[in-house]
């Protein structure tokens, strides 16, 4: 599938549009986030192997994030490009979630960041996958694999943290705490995610949250974490209002096409 | 680093239906599970295969190399063991 080769034609009215191309960044900005945090791990792993792993993941992510970009510079139609979205983009015009953007701590942080990411996209995409827009739904059903990977993966290292040694199962506790108040922010609809609902294009967002707290409570129980009810709201990522962390991403991702415009290499 | 507490597993890859396993490398897992998903990590994902084999390495019994002499080098002359006296015709391509 290549997305950029598809004629986007615009149908119904120009809010609708814009919906779309909001929507299509929100998917592309949490993919890409998340794969360049991911990334920073490369060549500091804990082991060899698990730096592979966890590097082959940051690639899948950012594939994905590159197919949406394509397909929402498509949508534009303005000239701008996968990369002008990328290098070029102001912080409060990133639609991610906030969780993404966080540090990746130590690898029970960014290991419990993954699996609450990849619940959610998972969810996501098999609902997207059947989107009255083809392009949305070609991109989910395409990642819907490497996704099922990503959980299973990180879904046995929070087993195995949570469930190994003292060390292990405190540093894992503490990842809770810290990144659970940034969990409800995948379940709250922004305008457009609603509007694009509305067509049948998007996902009500809050309909896959019990399936997502199923798999998450069923993977808490092998790894004797407790499921916390409280939630302590952190939002507004998807309205582009980002934590000062997203400002270092986007210094360090941006530096070179800010600094050079439109340096190749 | 925590790596040195896990055992060494020997890795086989099987690249399509129909052929074998063939030994593809080594790497260090805490478990079987993890060893195949390292090694679906490490060695599949240039399409290399369909199929993951993963043995613990302290499994597997290997020859002694001093043996090398009594081992293979009475096979030398045994010429007659080859399937070479044989005619093969023309229209056999594939032997």
């Amino acid at each position: 599938m290549n997305p950029s080769s598809t004629n986007f034609k615009t149908k119904g009215s120009d809010k609708e549009t814009e919906a779309l191309y909001n929507y299509t960044l929100h998917l592309a900005d949490n993919a890409l986030i998340m794969g360049h945090r991911l990334s920073e791990w490369t060549g500091h792993g804990p082991a060899l192997e698990q730096d592979i792993a966890i590097t082959n993941i940051a690639l899948d992510l950012i594939g994905q994030s590159r197919n949406f970009y394509q397909y929402a510079a498509i949508i534009n139609g303005n000239g701008c490009t996968e990369d002008s979205l990328v290098y070029l983009r102001d912080v409060a015009e990133f639609k991610n979630i906030l969780l993404v953007e966080l540090p990746n701590g130590d690898w029970a942080k960014t290991i419990l960041k993954l699996f609450f990411f990849s619940t959610w996209q998972y969810f996501l995409y098999k609902k997207l996958k059947s989107s009255f827009d083809q392009q949305l739904s070609a991109i989910a059903e395409k990642s819907l694999k490497e996704v099922t990977y990503h959980i299973r993966w990180s879904s046995e290292w929070v087993i195995r943290l949570g469930d190994g040694t003292e060390e292990s199962h405190s540093r894992i506790m503490n990842a809770l705490d810290e990144l659970w108040p940034y969990t409800d922010e995948l379940f709250i609809a922004s305008d457009y995610e609603k509007q694009t609902a509305d067509n049948g294009i998007g996902v009500y967002t809050n309909s896959i949250k019990n399936e997502w707290g199923e798999k998450v409570r069923g993977v808490f129980r092998e790894s004797t974490l407790l499921f916390p009810e409280t939630r302590l709201l952190q939002t507004g990522g998807k309205d582009g209002k980002h934590t000062e962390y997203l400002t270092s991403v986007l210094n360090e991702m941006q530096f070179l096409q800010r600094t050079y415009p439109g340096c190749e290499w | 680093m925590s790596q040195q507490d896990w055992p060494l597993w020997e890795v086989f890859i099987r690249s399509k239906q129909g052929l074998d396993h063939k030994h593809a490398g080594s790497l260090h897992a805490a478990d079987a599970a993890m060893a195949i998903e390292n090694a679906r990590d490490v060695y599949t994902r240039r399409m290399e295969g369909i199929s993951i084999w993963v043995v613990e390495s302290k499994n597997i019994h290997a020859s002694s190399p001093e043996d090398a002499a009594n081992f293979y080098e009475p096979a030398n002359n045994k010429v007659y063991r080859h399937p070479t006296f044989y005619h093969l015709p023309d229209e056999v391509k594939n032997m």
